[in-house]
C-alpha cells in the first residue's frame, strides 16, 4: 500500500526536505487529500514559497522558457487544484443529473433524507455484454450496486465486478481533466485540434485515421461511429480486448461460415462437459448460467435428479469446483480429450496424437456415452480462452448431439461489427509502423499494456503523429499519448448496451460527472463538431423511434422491451471441423503458458480497485498479486516452492514472477493471470503483481508454446488469505453422492455425527417473533467471490493493503474457505462461504468483558462497536474466526470521494474495534420499519442480505427460522443441513446443506457408488 | 550487645544459619539502613541509567503504540493475543512468591523469610506494576479503559461478569492493593529507624511522613502485629486466587490448549516457581553487591531452590497431564492441539520450554547444586525464560491452529512487541534500583527479632 496513512495505518514518513521549493510544495500536495488540499493551499498561498510558485504556474507572469522547465510539476499542481475544487464542490452531496432519471422501485416526490432510491441501469464488461443493475442512490450519491431481477443477463444477482465497479466511480486517483502533452486543457482545445486534424484528413477520406476500441454493444456508438465513417471512409475502426474472447468469436465464425453468437439454455441440461471452461463465473452469461446450472442442482428443494458436470482443465477454474467430476490434464491433452469424446460421438477428424492417460480415456468414453444418453438435453462448452479450433469442436459436438436450438441457441451477433481482433490488432500496429496512421483514437481500452509484447504496440504507436486516449484513468497508454482524455464513469453517463441474448438496455447516469469527463459518445461528437455534446440527447436520438412512454418505461424496467435477438439456424462446416481437429492433434512439445484474465483485476482495469485487490481470488486465496500458477509436479520439476521466482522466457522476452503451487493444476503448463504489473496506475495498484503481456504472442492465443522456465532464484513475498489446504480429516464440508442420498436420506449428511445439539437441561431462549438464520448450500456454490464483494461494498468494510493481508489481518466479514481433498495430483477441490455463526450459545458473548457483543431477542449476535474496548477476547473465542479486528484505522476518514461510496446505514468502523457479519442488520431494520408501517409482517423474501442478493447461483438463503414458509426454515429442516463444528454445541444459526454430487456410477472408484457424506 | 554467643546451642543451628554469627540488633540496623543513608554508589547509577534508558524505550513503544494502534504487534486474525498477554502472566506470575513468601510463610511462622520478604514484597508490587500494564495498553481502544469497571453510569451499563476479564480486573486491583498495603504497613517501622538516622533535612522529613509517626511504643507494634496479621490473613487466599482467576482467561473458553481444568492449580504452582526463581536473580546480586550475605543466606537461597523444585515438579505434572488428557479425551482438536504443539511449527518453542522448567531444575535435587550460588542463579534464570516461553507455548500454538484449518496462520512478535517486553523489564528494574537506594530492601525490626537476644528476650518474659 502507498497510501500509508489510510492503509496499514502506519504514519507517512516525513516528506524529505529537498532542495527546490517546488519538490516541497509536490510533496506537501502529495500528501493532503480531499479538503485538506484547500487548507494547504491557503497555508502554502501565505508563504513565499507559494508566492514563487505561482509566479511560475501563471504563464503571464513568466517568460515562455520558464515553462519547460517544470511541466510536470505545473502538470501536477493544476490537476490537484482541479481536484481540489471538484471535491470542494462535491461536500454538499447534493448533485443530481440535469436530465430526467426515473427511480425504478420507488418513486418519491423527492429526496427524503435517509431514503434510498434505486435506479436502473446497466454494467457493462466483459466483451462489453450488459447485465442490467439496480443502483442504491442516497441523497444523490450511488452507494450500490445489485443486479436487476428484470434484466435476463442478471436475474437479480451480480458478479464482483460490477458489486466493486462502484469504487471506480469514488477512486481519487481518475483522471479529472484533459490533458495535452501532460498540460492541461480544455476540451475546448481539443475539440479544436480534432476540427483542425479532421479538415486535413477531409480530402484524404480519413486515410490516416484509426479508431481503436474494445468490443462493443453499444447501438449509439455503432450509429456514431457508422456516421464518422461515412465521413470519413478511408478511416478504420480496429478492435482489441485485453481479455478478449478471440478464440470463440473465430471458431464460432469458422463453424458455422457466418458471424454468429451462442448461449446456453442451461435449464435443460441434463449433462454439461466443460474443457478449459469457468463458465459459471465468467463471460457475458455467467450469471445465468450459473443460476440455470444451480437450479438444476436442488437437491434440497425438490431434488431427486441433477444434472451432471464433468470438467477437464488444464488450469483449475472455479466452475469446476462444483464438477461432478473433474479432471486436470495438460494442456494438450485437454485438446486430445476433446478429440476423443468428439471421436465417441461421431464427429468426423483424425484420432488424437497425444497420448492420453488410461483415466482420461475411460473418462471420455464414459463423458461420451453420457452425453449420448442425454441427446438434445446436454452442452458441451469449451472456455473462452480456448482455441479458435477447440471452439469448432465444441460446435460440431453439439451439433452432432442435437443440441444446437434446444440447449444451444445460436443468434446474430450482438457484438457490433464483430471483427478478427488477431488481424485487426496485426494490421494496425503494421500500419503505424509504416507511418500510414496519423491520428489513432483510441476509445477506452489500454493497449499498450494490454496488447500482447510480440506485437510491440507501443512502439509502432509512437510512429503516429497525433495519438488520443480517452480513459478513466491515465494509465500506460495515456502515457505515449499527446492527447488524453477522461472519461465519465458508467454511472455518470448516457449510454446503451446490449445483453448476450440481444436484449438492450439503457445505461442511466445517477449523478452528474464528479469531474470534467465525457463518456465515449459525448466524444463522439465533440470530435463530430458538437462543442457541447449532450449524452442524454445522443442516446435519444438513436432511440427517435421509441415513444417518450416507452422511453420511459425502459429506463424504469433497466431494459428496453422486446429487443432480444431471435434465434438463428446454422449448421457446422465439415470441411471446417476436420481442419480444426487436424490443427488439434498437432503436437507440441515442452511447458506451456496458458494466460487467462485475472478473476480480481481482469485484464487490469480493476488495478486501483482496491476491494477486487485484496479480494481472495478462487482457488489460490491471493491477493494483490498474480503468480505464475503451477501443479506441485511442475514446481517440483522446476525445482522451486511457493514465492520462489521463476523465469519465464519467450525468445528474449523475460518474465520473472514468483511461482504458487495450485494443486489441481495440470501436468507441464503454468497459468498466468494478466492485469498485474501495472506500471502507470494510481495509489492503490501500484506495484502490485507483474506484467506477463509482453509473453503474449500477436495471433492473441491464450497459450503460448516455446518457452523455457527456469527457477530463477530469489523470491517475492505473495499475501495469501488462507495458509492451510487440508481440512485435516475435520468434519468439515459434508458432501457425498447424490445415490447415497436418496438411499438413506436421514442418515446422509449425519452418518457417524449424531449429536443432539440442543440437548441441554437449560430450557433455552423462546424466539417469539422473529428469529433469523441462513443456510448455505454447498452444492450450488462455486465460489465466484460475487458475496464478498457484495458484503464489502454494503458493509463499509475498508481495504487494509497487501503488508495486512500477510500479517492475517484482512477484514472480510465472508470469507471463501477452499480445501483440497484427495489425491495431490488429481484433488477434489471444494469451496465453502464462511460467515458469522449467529450461534446460539456464542462463544464471542460470554467473554465479552463489556457487553459489546450481545444476543437479540431475534437470534442475532450483535456488534455494539461503541462499546467494544478491543480485548479481542471474543475473536480467541470463536472457534470459526470469522471476527475481524480493526488493529489499525483501516477505514479511510480522509478521502472525500470515498467517503461518499459508505452506506449510511453501516457505522464506518473506529480503530481497535472488533467487527463481524451482522446478517445486514441494517436491511433487517429497514425491513421491519417497512412492515411496521404498513402493519404487515414480515414475509419471507423481504429480507435480503447483501451476499444473498448477489449470489448468482442462490446458495443463500436468509429468513425467519419461525416462519415455517421461509425458504431457509425449509432448508435447515432439510436432511442435508448441519452445522459447521456443531458438535462444540455452539448451535449455530447460519447452517450448511452438504454438498451433492451426482457421480457417474461407472467412473467412481472401483464401481462403489452411494458413497454417503464424509 | 557485645557478641557473646556463638555457641551452637540450638536446633536452628543445626542448619546453615538465617542469620550469620556475630550480629546484634545495633550491627543488624546500621548494615541495612547503611545501604540506603551512605553515598550512592557508583554501580548503582550506571544499573539506574541502563534500567531508566530501558523505561524510555518502553515511553516509546507506548506512544507509538497509542499513535497508531496494536497493528504495531505481531497480531492477526487467529492469534488475537501475544505478547501483551504472555507478559502479563509472566509479570503477574512473578509477583506471586513476594506475596507467598510475605503473607503465608508468615501465617507459618518461617523465621527464615525475614530477610528476603521485604524485596520479594517489593518485586511483587513492581511485578504486579508490570503486568497491570499489560491489560490495559492491549486493548484496542486503551482511552475506553473504564469500560471495564463497575461504575456506576446513566445507561445503566454493567461490565459483562461473565467474562473472565472481568474477574481478572477484580482479581489484579485486588492483588494489587493488598500488595502494596501489606508492604506499606511492613515499612513501617524501618521508615522510622530511616528517619532517625537519616542526615539530611529532607530525608528526615520524607522518611518522617512516610513513617506516620511511629514511636516505637509498645501500643504501635501491637497495632502493628496485628494489621499486618490481618494482612497476611488477606493476602493468604490471593496467592492461590489471583492466579487462578489469571488461568480462567484461558480455562473458560472453549479453545484447545486453553479449556482444561488442570490450569487453575498449574497457573498457581507456575506463578510460585517463577516468583521463587525471580527472588533468587534478584537476591543473588544484591547479597553480592551490598554485602548482605550475612543476611541473606544460603540457608534462604536453598529453602528457595527446594520451593522451586517442588513447584516445578508440580508443573511438570502439569505439562503430562495436558499430554495425557489429550489423548483420554479422544477429542480430536485436543489431539491435534497437542501434536501440533509438540511437533508443529512452534517445536522448538515447546522443547526449550521443557529443557527450562522441567530438565533443568532436576538439578535441584541436588545438594551441591543448591548450595551453588551461581548454578542457582543459572537455573533460576532458565526458569525464568521457561516461565515466560510456558506462557508462549500456551497461547501462542494453541491460537494459530484452531478448529478451522482455512484461518491457521503464524504468529511472531514485532520489534515493538519486545519493545514493549525489554521495556517492562526496565520499568521493574529501575523500580528495583529506586527502591534498595531509598528504602530497606531487608526488613530491619524483623531481621532484629530473629537474632538470637529476640529469642532470649522472649524466654525472658515467659
Amino acid at each position: 500500500m502507498k497510501d500509508d496513512t489510510t492503509m496499514d495505518g502506519s504514519l507517512p514518513e516525513e516528506a524529505t526536505v529537498e532542495s527546490t521549493s517546488i519538490e516541497q510544495v509536490r510533496a506537501q500536495l502529495r500528501k493532503a487529500t480531499g479538503p485538506r488540499y484547500w487548507r494547504s493551499l491557503e497555508e502554502l498561498a501565505s508563504t513565499e514559497r507559494f508566492q514563487n510558485l505561482l509566479e511560475r504556474e501563471f504563464p503571464s507572469l513568466l517568460p515562455i522558457d520558464g515553462l519547460s522547465k517544470a511541466p510536470v510539476e505545473r502538470r501536477r499542481f493544476l490537476q490537484l487544484m482541479g481536484a481540489s475544487l471538484a471535491l470542494a464542490g462535491l461536500n454538499g452531496c447534493t448533485i443530481q443529473p440535469d436530465e430526467r432519471i426515473v427511480p425504478y422501485v420507488k418513486q418519491p416526490e423527492q429526496l427524503i433524507p435517509g431514503k434510498p432510491l434505486y435506479f436502473a441501469s446497466a454494467h457493462a464488461l466483459v466483451g462489453g455484454y450488459a447485465r442490467g443493475i439496480l443502483v442504491e442512490s442516497h441523497m444523490g450519491r450511488p452507494t450500490k450496486i445489485e443486479g436487476n431481477p428484470d434484466h435476463p443477463a442478471s436475474g437479480g444477482t451480480s458478479d464482483l465486478f460490477t458489486q466493486a465497479s462502484i469504487l471506480d466511480l469514488y477512486d481519487p486517483d481518475r483522471a479529472q481533466t484533459p490533458q495535452n502533452l501532460t498540460r492541461i486543457r480544455s476540451w475546448g482545445a481539443f475539440g479544436d485540434e480534432m476540427e483542425a486534424q479532421l479538415a486535413a484528413q477531409q480530402p484524404l477520406g480519413g486515410s490516416g485515421i484509426r479508431f481503436l476500441t474494445e468490443s462493443t454493444t453499444s447501438p449509439t456508438l455503432a450509429r456514431q461511429m457508422r456516421e464518422f465513417l461515412a465521413r470519413f471512409p478511408q478511416a478504420r475502426w480496429d478492435r482489441y480486448d485485453g481479455a478478449h474472447r478471440n478464440g470463440l468469436r473465430e471458431g464460432t465464425r469458422a463453424a458455422f461460415g457466418r458471424r454468429a453468437e451462442f448461449y446456453f439454455d442451461l435449464s435443460r441440461a441434463d449433462v454439461v462437459l466443460t474443457l478449459d471452461s469457468d463458465f459459471l463465473t465468467q463471460g457475458p452469461a455467467a450469471l445465468v448460467y450459473a443460476r440455470a446450472f444451480a437450479d438444476r442442482r436442488r437437491v434440497v428443494d425438490d431434488g431427486t435428479s441433477m444434472n451432471r458436470m464433468y470438467c477437464v482443465e488444464s488450469s483449475p477454474t472455479a466452475t469446476s469446483t462444483t464438477a461432478d467430476h473433474r479432471m486436470n490434464l495438460k494442456p494438450q491433452q485437454v485438446d486430445a480429450f476433446a478429440l476423443h469424446v468428439a471421436r465417441a460421438l461421431g464427429v468426423p477428424g483424425p484420432a488424437p496424437s497425444v497420448d492420453l492417460p488410461e483415466a482420461a480415456i475411460k473418462l471420455a468414453d464414459e463423458v461420451a456415452h453420457d452425453l449420448t444418453q442425454a441427446r438434445g438435453r446436454c452442452v458441451v462448452t469449451c472456455g473462452d480462452q480456448t482455441s479458435a479450433d477447440l471452439q469448432v469442436l465444441v460446435h460440431a459436438m453439439n451439433e452432432q448431439l442435437g443440441n444446437l436450438g434446444t440447449t444451444v441457441q445460436l443468434i446474430d451477433p450482438v457484438e457490433v461489427d464483430p471483427q478478427d481482433q488477431a488481424a485487426s490488432l496485426t494490421l494496425l500496429v503494421e500500419e503505424m509502423r509504416r507511418g500510414d496512421v496519423d491520428l489513432l483514437i483510441m476509445l477506452g481500452g489500454n493497449p499498450v499494456f494490454t496488447a500482447p509484447g510480440e506485437l510491440r504496440f507501443r512502439q509502432a504507436m509512437e510512429k503516429v503523429e497525433t495519438r488520443v486516449h480517452l480513459s478513466q484513468s491515465f494509465d500506460e497508454t495515456s502515457e505515449y499519448c499527446q492527447w488524453h482524455l477522461p472519461e465519465s464513469h458508467y454511472l455518470e453517463s448516457w449510454s446503451d448496451v446490449r445483453a448476450f441474448d440481444g436484449t438492450t438496455s439503457i445505461t442511466q447516469p445517477l449523478i452528474s460527472p464528479l469531474y470534467d469527463t465525457h463518456n465515449v459518445h459525448e466524444f463522439m461528437e465533440l470530435i463530430a463538431g458538437d462543442p457541447q455534446p449532450d449524452g442524454h440527447d445522443i442516446v435519444r436520438a438513436t432511440w427517435q423511434a421509441t415513444t417518450d412512454r416507452d422511453w420511459r418505461r425502459s429506463l424504469h424496467d433497466g431494459v428496453v422491451a422486446d429487443t432480444k435477438s431471435a434465434a438463428i439456424a446454422a449448421t457446422v462446416s465439415p470441411a471446417a471441423v476436420t481442419q480444426a481437429a487436424t490443427n488439434l492433434s498437432r503436437v507440441r512439445s515442452g511447458l506451456t503458458l496458458e494466460l487467462r484474465p485475472d478473476t480480481t483485476v481482469y485484464d487490469g482495469r480493476f488495478a486501483n480497485n482496491g476491494w477486487l485487490q485484496e479480494c481472495p481470488k478462487p482457488l489460490t486465496k491471493l491477493t494483490w498479486d498474480n503468480a505464475a500458477l503451477m501443479s506441485p509436479r511442475t514446481a517440483e520439476a522446476l525445482g522451486v516452492e511457493n514465492f520462489d521466482n521463476v523465469s519465464i522466457k519467450r525468445g528474449t522476452t523475460e518474465v520473472t514472477l514468483p511461482a504458487w503451487i495450485l494443486p489441481g493444476h495440470g501436468e507441464d503448463s503454468i497459468t498466468l493471470n494478466v492485469g498485474y504489473g501495472r506500471t502507470k496506475t494510481g495509489s492503490v495498484g501500484k506495484g502490485a503483481g507483474f506484467n506477463v503481456n509482453p509473453l503474449a504472442t500477436a495471433d492473441l492465443s491464450w497459450r503460448i508454446h516455446d518457452v523455457q522456465v527456469t527457477a530463477a532464484g530469489g523470491s517475492h513475498p505473495l499475501a495469501c488469505t488462507q495458509d492451510h489446504h487440508s481440512m485435516e480429516g475435520r468434519d468439515i464440508i459434508r458432501s457425498g453422492s447424490l445415490d447415497a442420498y436418496q438411499k438413506n436420506p436421514l442418515h446422509f449428511a449425519h452418518h457417524g455425527h449424531h449429536v443432539d445439539i440442543n440437548a441441554s437441561l437449560n430450557p433455552g431462549f423462546a424466539y417469539d417473533g422473529l428469529k433469523w438464520g441462513l443456510t448455505i448450500d454447498l452444492t450450488a456454490c462455486n465460489g465466484c467471490n460475487a458475496c464478498v464483494m457484495a458484503c464489502q461494498s454494503e458493509n463499509n468494510i475498508p481495504v487494509v493493503g497487501k503488508d495486512q493481508v500477510m500479517r492475517g489481518r484482512e477484514l472480510h466479514w465472508i470469507r471463501i474457505d477452499r480445501y483440497f481433498e484427495g489425491d495431490l495430483d488429481q484433488p477434489d477441490m471444494v469451496q465453502q462461504p464462511v460467515i458469522c455463526m449467529h450461534c446460539e450459545q456464542a462463544p464471542c458473548e460470554i467473554v465479552c468483558p463489556v457487553s459489546a457483543t450481545v444476543h437479540s431477542d431475534e437470534g442475532l449476535n450483535d456488534m455494539v462497536y461503541n462499546r467494544c474496548v478491543g480485548t479481542r477476547y471474543c475473536s480467541n473465542n470463536c472457534p470459526y474466526k470469522v471476527r475481524r479486528f480493526n488493529y489499525y484505522q483501516y477505514a479511510d476518514n480522509n478521502t472525500e470521494t470515498l467517503k461518499m461510496q459508505r452506506n449510511p446505514d453501516v457505522t464506518v468502523r473506529h480503530r481497535g474495534v472488533m467487527e463481524k457479519c451482522s446478517y445486514c442488520v441494517q436491511r433487517i431494520n429497514h425491513a421491519r420499519i417497512e412492515a411496521k408501517k404498513d402493519d404487515l409482517p414480515l414475509g419471507d423474501g423481504t429480507v435480503t442480505t447483501a451476499c444473498q442478493q448477489a449470489c448468482p447461483s442462490q446458495a443463500i438463503a436468509f429468513g425467519d427460522l419461525n416462519d415455517p414458509q421461509a425458504k431457509v426454515a425449509k432448508w435447515q429442516a432439510s436432511p442435508l443441513n448441519y452445522g459447521l463444528l456443531e458438535e462444540l454445541g455452539t448451535r449455530p444459526r447460519t447452517t450448511y446443506l452438504t454438498r451433492v454430487k451426482n457421480e457417474n456410477a461407472n467412473l467412481t472408484a472401483g464401481g462403489d457408488h452411494g458413497q454417503e457424506a464424509h | 550487645m557485645a557478641k557473646k554467643r556463638t555457641e551452637p546451642d540450638r536446633p536452628i543451628q543445626m542448619r546453615h544459619p538465617i542469620i550469620a554469627e556475630g550480629h546484634t540488633p545495633a550491627t543488624v540496623t546500621d548494615q541495612i539502613s547503611a545501604v540506603v543513608l551512605t553515598k550512592t554508589p557508583r554501580w548503582w547509577y550506571v544499573g539506574f541509567a541502563v534500567a531508566f534508558s530501558l523505561v524510555m524505550v518502553l515511553f516509546m513503544a507506548l506512544a507509538q503504540l497509542f499513535v497508531k494502534g496494536v497493528g504495531i504487534w505481531g497480531l492477526n486474525n487467529p492469534v488475537n493475543w501475544g505478547f501483551a498477554i504472555i507478559n502479563f502472566v509472566w509479570w503477574i506470575g512473578i509477583g506471586h512468591a513476594g506475596t507467598l513468601i510475605s503473607a503465608i510463610l508468615l501465617l507459618l511462622r518461617q523465621n527464615w523469610r525475614n530477610s528476603i520478604n521485604r524485596f520479594a514484597e517489593a518485586m511483587t508490587l513492581f511485578a504486579v506494576a508490570c503486568a497491570g500494564l499489560f491489560p490495559l495498553i492491549h486493548m484496542g481502544r486503551p482511552w475506553r479503559f473504564y469500560y471495564m469497571l463497575p461504575i456506576p453510569n446513566t445507561f445503566d451499563l454493567w461490565p459483562q461478569f461473565r467474562s473472565p476479564l472481568i474477574w481478572d480486573v477484580f482479581a489484579v486491583t485486588t492483588y494489587a492493593l493488598v500488595s502494596a498495603l501489606f508492604w506499606y504497613v511492613g515499612l513501617i517501622p524501618d521508615l522510622a529507624t530511616l528517619r532517625d538516622r537519616a542526615k539530611n533535612k529532607f530525608a528526615q522529613h520524607a522518611y518522617g511522613i512516610l513513617a506516620a509517626g511511629w514511636r516505637g511504643s509498645s501500643r504501635h507494634w501491637h497495632n502493628y502485629e496485628v494489621a499486618s496479621m490481618l494482612l497476611a490473613g488477606l493476602a493468604t487466599p490471593l496467592v492461590v486466587s489471583v492466579h487462578t482467576v489469571v488461568s480462567f482467561d484461558f480455562a473458560a473458553s472453549q479453545l484447545p490448549g486453553w479449556h482444561a481444568t488442570i490450569f487453575p492449580p498449574y497457573f498457581v504452582a507456575g506463578a510460585v516457581f517463577a516468583g521463587f526463581a525471580m527472588v533468587i536473580t534478584l537476591a543473588v546480586p544484591l547479597r553480592a553487591l551490598f554485602g548482605l550475605n550475612d543476611f541473606i543466606t544460603l540457608r534462604h537461597l536453598q529453602n528457595m531452590a527446594k520451593v522451586m523444585l517442588a513447584t516445578g515438579m508440580v508443573v511438570s505434572y502439569g505439562y503430562a497431564i495436558e499430554i495425557f488428557m489429550a489423548w483420554y479425551s479422544g477429542n480430536g482438536f485436543e489431539q491435534f492441539m497437542i501434536t501440533n504443539r509438540i511437533g508443529g511449527p512452534y517445536k522448538y518453542a515447546w522443547f526449550a520450554l521443557i529443557l527450562c522448567n522441567v530438565l533443568s531444575i532436576q538439578l535441584l535435587w541436588f545438594k551441591r547444586v543448591r548450595k551453588s550460588v551461581p548454578m542457582l542463579f543459572v537455573v533460576a534464570m532458565f526458569v525464568n525464560v521457561g516461565m515466560w516461553l510456558e506462557r508462549f507455548v500456551i497461547i501462542v500454538t494453541s491460537l494459530h491452529r484452531d478448529f478451522l484449518p482455512s484461518s491457521w496462520d503464524m504468529y511472531s512478535g514485532t520489534r515493538w512487541d519486545w519493545a514493549t517486553y525489554v521495556g517492562t523489564i526496565g520499568l521493574f528494574l529501575a523500580l528495583m534500583f529506586l527502591f534498595i537506594r531509598f528504602l530497606p530492601m531487608i526488613s530491619i525490626f524483623e531481621m532484629r527479632m530473629i537474632l538470637p537476644e529476640a529469642d532470649e528476650v522472649k524466654e525472658g518474659k515467659k
